[in-house]
Order: C-alpha cells, then structure tokens, then sequence
C-alpha cells in the first residue's frame, strides 16, 4: 500500500478498513471508499491535476463540489473514456484510471503553456480580432491550430458501450438538495402523507453537514442526517434519488434531472444502465440546493493550492484529508474562520489570516491571539508565487504595506452565492441582497418555494427551519397536513462579512473565469471595448461559458464590470441561468433511444417474403421496401431493373405497395369532408367505383396525391403517398374537427391492416383469374378501369381495386395483412405460367416516369395541380381546400416551369436529376435557369435515358432543344423537350 | 409544458403537435383573396396571451385550442377545437 501521506489519521467519512487502488496519469495510487477522486488526489499529495484552456497554466483543485472548474480529468478509458469530468465529483472506485487533460507532452511539461507568454495576443475578443483575414486560412491553418492548443478533453472515438434510460416520476412534492433545508423539508412534507421525491446530487444525504464540524440536536451533523434518512427511508410514500442532479426546471412544474446509477462502478453492473434520466412532474417543488462559495479574484489566484475555505473544511472533515500543511487562510468575513479552526484542528500551520474587514471581531481575534496566528486585518491577498504549486503568498495590511509568507495553502472565503440556478431556468432574475452581498431568488415560478442557503439563508438553523416550514406547506398546498417538525439545535451564527470581490492591480494575471481563462484585464478590456451589459461582456470574453457555466465566476465578473462602469451590482443587471445546471451526457438525454431504437424499422407483412427472394431493400421514411430483387447471373441493378420493368409491359409483375397510407373515411358527412379535402369533386362517386384524387394545402400548392374508393354510400378508403401517410391524416382530422365540426365522420388509419400488391401487366387479369377463387367477374364490363370488387383468396375476404400507376393493365389487391404471405405465395405459384415476376420500387419509378406520373420530385411542395399538368381536377364549382389561393396570379403565371419529359438529343447519356434547364447557348447562370430535372431513369421500354423534368414555358417549348447541366456532378448534354407520357399516351393499355 | 386534455388529461407536451394560430377564421370560398392570404399567412405575433391549435397527436388525436401565455408559457385554458 503507498503511503497517503497527507491523509488525517482519525475521523472523516470514510472506510478506512478498505482500500482502493486507482491510476492517475498512470501512476498507481491509492483511497479509500468515501473519497472522490479529487480528496483521494489531495490524499496523496497530487495537487498539479490538469493545464488551463487558453494559457496552459498549471491549474490544482479549488473546490469540493459541481462547482469545480480546474480539477476535470478524462476518466475511464477506450469507448468510456469521459472527458471534462470534475475530479470532485467523481466516487472512487477500485481500479479508477483517471488522465490530466489538455497538456502536451506532460502534465509537467506543458509546451502550451508558450500560449502564457504570447497572452498580449489572445485576449478576449481575440477570435474575432486575429482570424479576419484571409478567410480560407481559417479552415486550414487557424481552428486546427487553436484546437489543438486551446481545449479541453479528448472525445471517445468508439460507441458508448453503455445503456441508458429515461424514466418518468410524479409526485407531490419535490426536493431538490438533501442538506439540512432538503431533509428537513422532506421529513415534513413525508410526515403529513405527501407523496415526495428527495433528490440529492452527492451520494449521501446531508449536504454541508457532512463537511462541516458541527453539531446538530446535540450530535455530530452527519449523524443526525443518517437519523433522518433512516426515518425517510422508512415512509411508503417518500422516494430518495440519489446521486442525481436536478438540472432543468421545465414548464408546468416539470423538473429533468440525470442519475448516475453506475458511474461510481468500473462498470455498470449488468441489467443496470450507466445512467438514467429522469423527467419529474411535481405539485410542489422545495428547491433546497445550498449555495456555492464564491473566490475572489486576485494576482496569481488560479496556482494549484488556492482552494475555497469551505472545500478545505470538506476535504479536511469528511474525507479526512489535509490540503495543505503551511496555510494562509483570506476571508472576507466570519466564515473563513471556520477553515481557520478546523485547519488548526488537522495539525496544519497556519502563517497568516488576511481578513478583508477593517475590525476583526473579538471573538476571532482571540482565536488568532491563542494560537499565535498573525492576524491582517483591513488585508488583501496581492499575489502567489510557486511553479506548478503554491509556494508562497503575498498580501498588503490595511496600510498598504506588502509582504510574503511561504505556503502551500491559499484558503479563500469570498462569501457564498445561493445556487438558485434552477428558480431562474424560466425566465426569472435574481435579485441581488446588499445585505449578504450575492445574488438571491427574486419573483418565483409557480409551484416552486426555495430553502436555507438557496434562498440566501445561510446559518444551520435557519436552513433547518426553512426547509420544515416550505416542505410542510408545500404538503397543506397538496391537501396533506400534520404538525411541523420539531426544529433541532443548530447553530445559528450571524455571517457577518464585508463584499470583497476583486483585489485590482495584484502581481500576475487574476483569474474571474478559471475553466475559461478570462481575467479582471479582459473584462477591462470588454468594458473599454464597449462590451459593458453583462450579457454582452460575457460573450466578448466568454466568461461563464465553459463546462461550468461560471459558477464561482459570475458574481466576480459582474462585480467587476459594476466598479468599471461606476455602478452598483445590481444595475449591472445578471446573466440568464440556463439548464443545464451540470453538463449532461447526450447517451442520458437520448436514453434507450439510439440505432435503431431512435429510428425503428417499418416492415411490410411481405418483408420475409422479399427478402427470401433476393430483394434489395431501400429506406422510405421508416419504411424499408424492396427496390429490386436480383437473380442469379444479373450483374448490376440496371439488369434486375430492366428485367422487372420489361416483364410489366410484356407479361405481368406484382409488388408489394402495403407502405401506401391507408385511411377509412366514414359516415354520412364523409363525402362532403372529402370534397373539402380533394381539390376534385368525390361526392360524385359511385359506390364500387375509384377516383384519382388530389389534395391541396391551403395556400394552393399540392400536398398529396392517392386513389378514393367509395365502400358504400357513407364509406370510403383513401390511399396517400407512402410519406405523407401521416400527415394526410393529421389534416383530414384538423378538416373534420376545425373547418368542419358539425359534420359527422370517423377517420381511421388501416395501413397495417391491409397489404396492398400492385399486379400489372398484359397477363395480369388471367392471372389474378388463376388466383383468386373462382366466381368474380373480371371482364372489362364488370371490373372497368377505376372500379373495385370483393373477392376471395382462400377464403379469405380481400378487395381487387383496378387502378394504373404503370399504364398497363393493373390492380391492386388489398389483402388483411396476416394473409399477405399466403397470397403473394400463391400468386407467384399460380403466376408462373403467365411469366410473373416481382419488382421493387426502382421499377415501380421507372414505370411512373414511363407514363409521367408526379411522385416524390415533382410533390416538392412547390408545384401547383396546373405545373404538373392536373389543373383540369381542380373543381371551381365548389369550395376546396387550397382553391382560392391557387388562383393567384402568380401561381398561375404561364411562365412556371411545368411537367414536361426529357430525351437525351443523342439517345444515351444518361440524365441526372437535380440537373438545371438551360436555353442552350446561354451563360450557365442562377438568373437564366428555366428549371430542373425533378426525375431521370433509363427506360428500357424506350431502350434510352428519359427524364421528368419541371420546365418554364414547357408546353411552349415541346419539340425544341434544352441544356442540361449538373455542374456539381459533371454532367452537360442536350436533350430533347416532349409530352411527359412516354408510354401509351392515349392510356389504352390500362383501360384494356 | 403539461397540457390538459379533456379527454385524457394532464399529459406532457411531447404527446402534442402545435399547428399555429387558432383564431383566424377560414373566408367564405368566394371572398377576395386579399382575405384569404391574411387567413393563409398573417399572424400575430403577442406577447402575452394567444390561443394555439394543438393536437393530442399520441393520445385521442383530438384538436384542441390551447390558451396559453406565450411569456410565461402558463397554459390558461384547453377546449376541444370542435367546441371552440
Ligand atoms: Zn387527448
């Protein structure tokens, strides 16, 4: 076992009968449970632990908590290397490997660290000042540059190797924070039946009370904590969380908070997630998260061994672990004191006691007196001096007279900033309080009362009181109620101090925003700068932007920016409190919600089938489809393509279109909704008929387009494209229930219900003849084009709609969806004979651009029924969604680019959608595009490349010659302009 | 956000899709299209109270006109858009 040599050899809060070895920059150490990293670092005397973000200085630990911005380390290692985590935070555990950030090529030796003596250079503002000019060397020379030199940790390269959970909690009350306001205010509320939620950042309840040397109802502090939790523990109604932070305060009383259910383990154990978020639904919310020591900005305050007097009072009482031996303790009032006695308690030496105030109280004095302490009263801290620790300190009497004493100790009491952060996270200021000098709750969100230290209550009584009467009225709020809780013995001691926030004109630089390097010269900058609003000065000098959101930062800098303007704090105004009070993972934002979780799969009922025979599939939304099925021999899509298409026009195919919307429209108000809906007239249907139909948005543009089937009088099944199958629903139920309520309909989507199989093809009568079971019939004069019958397949009650998407001869056979294998089945069994083959969505396209129908290229949002050539459908005889506005001169303008086809001039090269239309000899500018190429495909119908395309003056244009030009892709070619149909324009085949 | 659905209940935001504007009222078919295009694209843009269409997308799918404050995102009222 290595010695930690400066670990206490009696008390604090940890297991000493136990211990941890862990890595450091790989070297072998060793803790105790209890420890966080940080206290075990301190334990074993390492105090260098990381180099700053701009200058590369050598930074130590100077906090004990969330508020920690030097002390972050990459932890763990591989796919769970985490970086930027804060080592005061972080539980030890046995075998923790933990690694310095941002030095190179050493932690001791950091060749950054250049960036100190070119300091004059890189100010504030000076991204926006060095980098101008030229643009182009930005990107190649300056950010790779500035990333390399100025940043924090390393990402890890591969996946999270972990799960994560989202998780939901109501309750009645919530407490956030579990020191003596938060525990207090949960025995309350628990006491009179509320339902309670106590959530605590640390592992252990008790707040301040476990590192602080006091006493509570006569016993030690965290030992009437264990009392109250054990009590807590044992209501039904109560729930602990901890290990977790409350980090937004959302709308409507909802509180996100993150658990870290594993980061304390080497590994989350299994069934377990690493870590889990949380979203709580609160009645009542006691915000009860204690408050944050505030630094004070001197000459030389960022060298490793400048520490917050209340986290040395931390690492010395509950993890039993002295931070320094030599120390000099700064305090601004009565609270650095308590570091004084404790410190004095753990056997340090303490050289000095500068105490901001002009008169030391007696009390404090004779404690100074009997121990023989040099008292500095009226003092200031002016300088550090050290390399990569502390080794002296300077500071000035009340005359002004300076000196140094050697150290390795910077103990600091600023005051404390309530951590009111969550209060204000929905808009509301903090207001500030002359009388404790820090910013406290001002106007607060409804349902949320904030306790103790949060609330700027900061004696151990007072946060005790606080907590019982807000938890208990927080209950009576909710209907529960019972007697208050006793309040125990606590101390109650006034906080006297005097607001010391900044010491001007020390001896190096003086560091306001630790994690981001901005100093008291670069907010004097700002303010010379005119960057003097608080919120403006903070991004000037992005003080308060690092992974610590400013913490012990804000309240400095706004002092600061007040004494250059002349002003007080609070005419400064503040910052806004943003969430998220400490950075959360995105694994925990995006919970269980990843791969294919975040983006599931749609599979038609025909998947297995297609995929068993050779098919390809190709993403549609969520929806995977079978693009082409490949058959032994063929060398490429094209032959698979062409094979499929041919077979089409010359015998029969099937395919699987089950991703189509499907919708039920009924009851007596049902034609009169779709007449609403369609820009065409369906009222005039006949039942056992079908109609194309298309739909507009309201400002006159195509929305969507399908086929209606009246069922019978009151019923009908509309089909949508299969990406809009949503939305088409979301707006016949916005139609019926907003434009027009009185009328009686039901909606209902049955796109799983039914699977839906194109049959197309010169054979594809005889063949569905061979399939179906005998009886229906098919003739011409019973099934007509745009008609639809009931048939059986097996027995089973299916729906043969004969409709035309590819021009020939086709149906489609709606089949309940369980039955769909069966019958594709079938219908390849009984299909041989007729040549039947099955093809995917790459012929299904060719065969639509064959015969010019708009699908996906043209429903761009931005074509009219009249571009794609469909403006006869659009009825003026009645009111229509999208009827009025699609008269609009300029959506009617003869100039638009319309629906034309496109023919290579020389018969083969290829065409490419996307392409711009050009009047051939003209320059290849934005202002002379006549348009683009919205669909391309090789036609082996026509044994050449043709194209869709959206054209100005198309139809003027049919018979002459268009450039196309893809200028991105390299592609520049002639081609011929005619009708869009390619295929049997008179329509002959499908009515066949 | 929590919204109250009267038919399901309280149930949080992620359960609803916003449209817009709920009070502008759609033109008779023939009124000029001046007034259309005010009822297409004009909006108010308050600061304060101002009623939404949402729709309980992942819950009864109904419609409904939200009034909500759009400072302080207080919901103030949640009636069926059929009723409203
Ligand atoms: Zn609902």
């Amino acid at each position: 076992m290595s010695a930690q040599r400066w670990r206490l050899g009696e008390g604090g809060l940890i297991d000493r009968s136990r211990v941890l070895p862990f890595r450091f920059d790989e070297r072998l150490l060793h803790g105790h449970p209890g420890d966080t990293l940080a206290s075990a670092l301190l334990a074993n005397g390492v105090r260098l632990v990381g180099r700053s973000f701009k200058y590369h200085r050598p930074r130590g630990i100077l906090s004990a908590g969330p508020e920690e911005p030097n002390a972050l380390v990459e932890l763990r290692g591989g796919a769970r290397r985490e970086p930027n985590t804060r080592a005061t935070q972080v539980e030890l555990f046995e075998g923790l490997e933990a690694r310095s950030q941002n030095r190179w090529p050493s932690l001791g030796f950091d060749l950054g660290a250049v960036n100190g003596v070119l300091a004059p250079m890189i100010g504030a503002g000076f991204y926006y000042k060095t980098f101008m000019w030229p643009a182009a060397f930005w990107e190649k020379l300056y950010e790779p540059l500035i990333r390399r030199a100025a940043g924090l940790g390393r990402a890890p390269q591969a996946a999270d190797p972990d799960r994560y959970e989202r998780a939901h909690a109501h309750c009645d009350v919530l407490v956030i924070g579990a020191g003596p306001a938060g525990l207090m205010a949960a025995l309350a509320a628990g006491r009179a039946g509320a339902r309670v939620l106590l959530v605590e950042e640390d592992a252990a309840l008790g707040g301040r009370l476990l590192s602080e040397a006091e006493e509570v109802d006569g016993r030690p502090g965290a030992e009437w904590a264990g009392a109250v939790e054990a009590e807590l523990a044992d209501m039904p109604r109560l729930r602990i969380l901890r290990r977790t932070s409350a980090f937004a305060l959302l709308d409507g009383g909802v509180v996100a908070a993150v658990e870290r259910v594993a980061d304390h383990l080497p590994e989350p154990p299994a069934h377990l997630p690493r870590q889990r978020s949380w979203k709580i639904v609160a009645r009542r919310i006691v915000l009860a998260a204690g408050a944050i020591e505030r630094p004070v900005v001197f000459g030389g305050n960022d060298r490793p061994g400048v520490m917050l007097a209340g986290a040395v009072r931390s690492y010395l009482n509950r993890h039993a672990v002295l931070p320094g031996r030599r120390a000099v303790v700064f305090t601004v009032g009565d609270d650095g004191w308590r570091s004084v006695a404790d410190l004095l308690r753990g056997g340090a030496q303490i050289d000095a006691v500068v105490d901001a105030r002009a008169e030391v109280p007696p009390e404090q004095a004779q404690l100074a007196a009997r121990h023989g302490l040099r008292l500095v009263a009226g003092g200031r801290v002016t300088g550090t001096q050290g390399g990569r620790h502390l080794t002296a300190v300077r500071f000035a009497d009340a005359a002004g007279r300076e000196e140094g004493v050697g150290a390795d100790l910077l103990a600091v009491s600023g005051g404390w900033n309530p951590s009111l952060h969550l209060a204000c996270h929905l808009g509301n200021r903090p207001r500030w309080d002359a009388a404790i000098h820090a910013f406290v709750p001002g106007e607060l969100p409804p349902g949320l009362v904030v306790a103790g230290a949060a609330a700027g209550r900061f004696s151990t009584h007072a946060a005790l009181a606080d907590g019982a009467a807000t938890g208990l009225a927080a209950a009576q709020a909710c209907g529960f109620d019972a007697a208050a809780p006793e309040i125990p013995r606590a101390e109650d001691a006034p906080r006297d101090a005097v607001p010391l926030f900044h010491v001007p004109g020390g001896r190096g630089k003086a560091f306001v925003d630790l994690q981001h390097d901005v100093t008291d010269a670069d907010i004097a900058l700002a303010h010379r700068e005119g960057f003097r609003a608080a919120e403006h000065a903070k991004r000037y000098t992005t003080l308060g932007m690092a992974t610590d959101q400013g913490k012990t930062a804000g309240v400095n800098g706004l002092a600061i920016l007040a004494r250059l303007a002349g002003q007080a704090i609070s005419e400064v105004g503040t910052t806004t409190h943003r969430p998220p009070w400490t950075p959360v993972a995105i694994g925990a934002v995006a919970g269980p919600h990843r791969g294919r979780h975040f983006r599931p799969a749609r599979h038609t009922p025909l998947h297995d089938w297609a995929a068993a025979n050779g098919a390809s599939f190709v993403e549609a939304g969520l929806w995977y489809r079978a693009q082409w099925y490949a058959r032994p021999g063929e060398a490429g899509w094209r032959d698979s393509v062409d094979r499929e298409v041919l077979a089409v026009r010359n015998a029969v195919g099937v395919c699987d279109v089950s991703t189509l919307g499907k919708i039920e429209v009924a009851g007596p108000g049902a034609a009169a909704l779709l007449d609403l809906v369609y820009a065409n007239t369906i009222s005039t249907l006949a039942v056992g008929r079908l109609r194309y139909g298309l739909m507009l948005r309201e400002d006159g543009f195509v929305m969507d387009d399908g086929t209606v089937a009246r069922l019978a009088e009151d019923r009908f099944f509309v089909t949508t494209t299969t990406a809009n199958a949503g939305a088409v629903l979301q707006h016949l139920e916005y139609c019926h229930q907003v434009l027009r309520p009185a009328l009686d309909v039901s909606l209902l989507s049955v796109t799983d219900a039914w699977a839906q199989l194109s049959v197309a093809g010169p054979r594809a009568r005889d063949l569905l003849a061979a399939v179906l079971d005998p009886g229906p019939d098919l003739s011409n004069a019973a099934l007509p084009h745009m008609a639809w019958i009931a048939v059986r397949l097996g027995g089973v009650p299916c729906r043969l709609y004969r409709l035309s998407f590819s021009g020939e001869l086709a149906y489609e056979l709606g089949v309940p969806a369980d039955y769909a294998e069966a019958a594709m089945r079938r219908i390849m069994e009984r299909g041989a004979s007729f040549g039947v083959t099955p093809y995917g969505t790459e012929a299904l396209g060719v065969l639509r651009i064959e015969k010019g129908h708009p699908a996906g290229g043209e429903l761009n949002g931005q074509t009219t029924a009249r571009d794609l050539g469909l403006g006869r459908l659009v009825s003026t005889r009645k009111d229509c969604i999208g009827r009025r506005l699609a008269e609009r001169p300029a959506l009617t303008d003869p100039a638009r680019p319309v629906l034309v086809g496109l023919k290579p001039a020389d018969g083969r090269t290829p065409i490419r959608a996307g392409s711009h239309l050009l009047e051939p000899g003209v320059a290849a500018v934005t202002a002379n595009g006549l348009g683009h190429v919205t669909s391309a495909c090789f036609s082996p119908t026509l044994g050449m490349p043709i194209a869709l395309a959206l054209l100005s003056d198309g139809t003027a244009r049919l018979g002459q010659r268009i450039r196309v030009f893809d200028p991105l892709r390299g592609g520049d070619l002639e081609a011929e302009i005619c009708p869009p149909v390619f295929v049997d324009p008179q329509g002959e085949r499908s009515r066949g | 956000m929590r919204i109250n659905c009267p038919f399901c209940g309280t149930r949080g935001n992620e359960e609803f899709t916003v449209l817009g504007a709920a009070d502008p009222v759609r033109p008779d078919a023939d009124a000029p299209v001046p007034d259309w295009v005010a009822y297409a694209h004009a909006r108010e843009n308050p600061r304060g109270p101002h009623r939404d269409l949402w729709q309980h997308q992942h819950g009864c799918r109904a419609w409904l006109v939200v009034e909500r404050d759009t400072l302080t995102h207080a919901v103030i009222a949640v009636r069926p858009a059929r009723d409203a």
